[in-house]
């Protein structure tokens, strides 16, 4: 008998112990990027451009990264939205009374959910080059669509499951066509999509590989589709490999820059999901 | 009116459909894509060729893949054997032990650490994992490290995957209905007597399952492995060596790849074994986790 | 002679979050004897049953208050050792729950892990345990298959047989046989009745029929309070509490 409590006593610290360190981790992380970028943040940071050559200028901030990043992100998501709506709608609410459809419809967006996104970047570059298109702001859009729409797919599917079968009955007992029932379906669901449009964005803006090849970079803010666009996660790497001390200063800044505009958009889309799910009991 | 209304119906069905299956056929899309791409360079070496050769000179034409296969293996497995035991005993606190409160701060903050950019954590490893390893780990085993090793691009991987492997770890969990356990505890066992015979065994299954979609993610991973990892093309024999895994290797050389011969072939060729792999592991895990749930539903 | 009766239960008062489930509950269980809980759906019977081996501890916002005492012991004494008072009572719950394991594997589980290890011992015991609730010869060829494959008729035997190799002295069955077809509920019924020579049982269930075929004695809990006590023949056929009354009618034998 003591054996037994003994045993499992030990496994009892032994899971407070995990706990600990994976949670602590987080703070680890954060902890550490705030410490190390923190010397280095300045207004300049957000609001300049970098001045006198990236690498090896000493002036400047990144604000042709933040925009950049925001264009890429921002277009992709959108993009992503007009596809991932129709999709989401098709496979729930079109599609009722075949049960095999939308389960393989749905392995199949499971599946690209997992795909990483250095296949999508690779992807995006061939989509490139076949169309002659040039390292630019649309590549970089494009290849970040391919990676937002299954994430989208997904948290949108998520969302639409949840309504009652009830209300679509509702809606076309009255004479309402599919895409009317669609739009009051679509109503409901308000934060939801909002929720996954967050969920998206913060993916976009925080990736590397799908942007590396396809977007290019530049020390300015792009003005046009087709100029090369400079995004953070991409700016923070070249700049911790640069070889000057205030460059480098100034990738701790944006690594932090970054961080705190993701943890914001994590945070955001906490609570707006618990709201959501609060309505709907 | 009316015809206007079922019209536009009409239309957007259609529409719709495409979208749909457009975006499914992706998969396909890019498979084709990518192996078309790679033909040049399996014109003029095999398969077996390609994967076993260990001897990489893109100048001479010479692209052996076997440093980079083993260079994403070691650098895996070290994240597996690490973040494995850990979040198999942090999703066992979260669902058998952990009161309230404390599940409604940690479930928050696994989610929150999912959000974190791959690039910050490669930061983080080099600001904190690569001294660390220089400083105190490496000394005991070996003469010199610079800390750049698979080693470091393990840890930081690990702490990627955590909240993945958390996540679908606990879900299986839940799925376990309560009164199994009741039975078990109602013939004398302790907590932990249930948990070790009859929860784990249930679970086994979704552990499984939990790993193998792990393995995919952290196979894919690029950016956070690669600040930290060394890239040096030869395959790994410890963990203190540097390695160079597959999406690091296409990430560092697209510069190059349209200057040399064949050069983009072969890292189209890399993007394409990592997508053929992850694609296999990705089906066998959702399987294995959708008949677990029809299992259960009944 | 009163016999001291196996179990006591003493103002027993059962809350869970802000609900009132159990109200100043106290009454006898008589040893070596089959009684039977009844009364409508939600009214406390099977946290009745939960108190008396404890397994109520673990649902979430629950406070106890009272004694049940076993053997005069409280087992909600603070030094209490719930495993060895979950030992004393085997649970046989609505639906079968076998283990993620071999048949011969679910009956030996228990005692495992209470000591024995020895295998001839073992399958002495799982034999014997098997035999008393009639599965041995359907399943003697089998016995290291897994225990899902059985019928449900078969899993729910098992679990009473993997119940009773603890060596428990009181038997608690919570609607064992509502998930059951007319045949396997007849074999179940047929064995509280030959195992109470050894065992004192305590049934909850909604088949008026079955409690009177099985029991000795009735319990009528309603709205999380004892009506009425007594045994079986009298509390169905003559109840002295009109809300007995009202449970019972058109009930006829």
């Amino acid at each position: 008998m003591k054996r037994r409590k003994f045993e499992e006593l030990f496994f009892r610290v032994l899971m407070i112990l995990a706990t600990v360190i994976v949670a602590g981790s987080f703070f680890v992380i954060v902890g550490t990027i705030f410490i190390k970028g923190f010397r280095y943040m300045n207004l300049d940071m957000i609001t300049k451009t970098p001045g006198g050559g990236f690498y090896i200028g000493k002036e400047g901030g990144v604000l042709n990264a933040i925009v950049g990043s925001a264009y890429v992100a921002g277009g992709a998501t959108l993009l992503g939205l007009l596809i991932s709506i129709p999709v989401a709608i098709f496979i729930n609410l079109y599609m009722n009374g075949k049960k095999l459809w939308p389960n393989v419809l749905r392995l199949c967006y499971d599946v690209l959910f997992g795909i990483p996104s250095i296949v999508y970047g690779a992807f995006g570059f061939l989509i490139m080059v076949y169309f002659g298109l040039r390292a630019s702001l649309l590549g970089g859009i494009i290849a970040v669509t391919l990676l937002v729409i299954p994430i989208m797919v997904r948290a949108l599917d998520e969302v639409i499951r949840t309504v009652p079968g009830e209300l679509r009955d509702a809606a076309l007992s009255l004479g309402a066509t599919r895409w009317e029932m669609a739009k009051v379906v679509l109503r409901q669901i308000r934060p939801g999509i909002l929720t996954a449009i967050l969920l998206s964005f913060g993916r976009a803006i925080g990736d590397v590989a799908s942007v590396l090849f396809t977007a290019g970079f530049s020390d300015n803010v792009p003005t046009s589709l087709h100029q090369p666009a400079a995004t953070l996660p991409l700016a923070i790497f070249f700049q911790l490999g640069s070889a000057v001390d205030e460059v480098q200063g100034r990738g701790y800044a944006s690594a932090l820059i970054l961080t705190i505009i993701v943890l914001i958009i994590t945070i955001l889309s906490g609570i707006l999901s618990k709201k959501f799910s609060k309505y709907k009991v | 009116m009316q015809k206007f209304r079922l019209l536009k119906d009409k239309i957007l069905y259609k529409l719709m459909l495409v979208f749909t299956l457009a975006s499914a056929s992706l998969i396909l899309v890019i498979g084709i894509g990518l192996y078309q791409r790679s033909i040049p360079l399996l014109q003029s070496s095999s398969w077996t060729q390609l994967l076993t050769s260990d001897t990489w000179k893109p100048l001479k034409g010479l692209f052996g893949f076997y440093p980079f296969i083993m260079g994403t293996l070691w650098v895996t497995g070290i994240a597996i054997v690490i973040a494995l035991p850990l979040c198999l005993l942090v999703a066992l606190y979260l669902t058998e032990y952990a009161p309230a409160r404390i599940r409604n701060i940690l479930n928050p903050l696994v989610n929150l650490l999912s959000g974190i950019p791959p690039v910050i954590f490669g930061v983080w490893g080099v600001l904190f994992i690569i001294p660390f390893i220089q400083k105190f780990v490496a000394p005991h085993f070996v003469d010199y490290s610079t800390g750049y090793s698979v080693l470091a691009g393990g840890i930081v991987l690990a702490v990627m995957i955590f909240p993945l492997i958390v996540s679908i770890i606990t879900e299986v969990f839940r799925t376990i209905p309560q009164d199994l356990r009741d039975a078990s505890l109602s013939l004398g066992a302790t907590k932990w007597e249930t948990v070790k015979k009859v929860v784990l065994r249930k679970a086994f299954p979704g552990i499984i399952a939990a790993v193998v979609l792990a393995v995919s993610r952290a196979f894919g991973e690029t950016i956070a492995v690669l600040m930290v990892c060394g890239n040096n093309a030869v395959a790994p024999h410890s963990v203190f060596d540097p390695g160079y895994p597959l999406p690091a290797l296409i990430a560092n050389n697209y510069g190059e790849m349209m200057s040399i011969p064949r050069y983009d072939s072969a890292l189209m060729f890399a993007a394409l074994l990592l997508f053929l792999i992850i694609l296999l592991f990705n089906i066998i895990s959702r399987v294995i986790l959708s008949r677990l749930e029809s299992r259960l539903a009944v | 002679m009163t016999k001291t009766p196996h179990i006591s239960v003493q103002h027993l008062n059962v809350h869970i979050g802000d609900q009132h489930i159990l109200k100043d509950i106290s009454i006898n269980i008589r040893d070596k004897k089959v009684t039977s809980i009844i009364g409508p759906s939600g009214c406390g019977k099977t946290t009745l049953l939960k108190s008396f081996n404890r397994l109520l501890d673990n649902t979430p916002d629950v406070k106890i208050t009272g004694k049940v005492l076993v053997d005069g012991e409280d087992i909600y004494d603070p030094n209490a050792e719930v495993t060895h008072i979950r030992k004393k009572m085997g649970l046989l719950s609505q639906r079968p729950y076998p283990l993620p394991m071999s048949i011969y594997d679910n009956v030996a589980y228990g005692p495992r892990i209470h000591g024995l290890r020895k295998k001839p011992a073992l399958d002495e015991l799982v034999e014997e345990q098997l035999k008393a609730t009639g599965l041995w010869n359907e399943v003697k060829d089998r016995l290291n298959t897994s225990a899902s494959r059985l019928s449900i008729g078969q899993q729910q035997r098992l679990c009473l047989a993997r119940g009773l190799a603890v060596g428990p002295e009181i038997i608690l069955g919570d609607e064992s046989t509502s998930a059951l077809d007319p045949l396997s509920t007849s074999i179940i019924e047929d064995l509280f009745i030959s195992l109470k020579e050894k065992y004192s049982i305590v049934l909850v269930t909604h088949i008026l029929r079955q409690a009177r075929r099985v029991s000795d004695y009735i319990i009528f809990v309603y709205m999380g309070r004892i009506v009425e006590f007594g045994p079986t023949e009298e509390v169905l056929l003559n109840p002295k509490e009109e809300l007995t009354q009202e449970y019972v009618k058109g009930f006829i034998s």
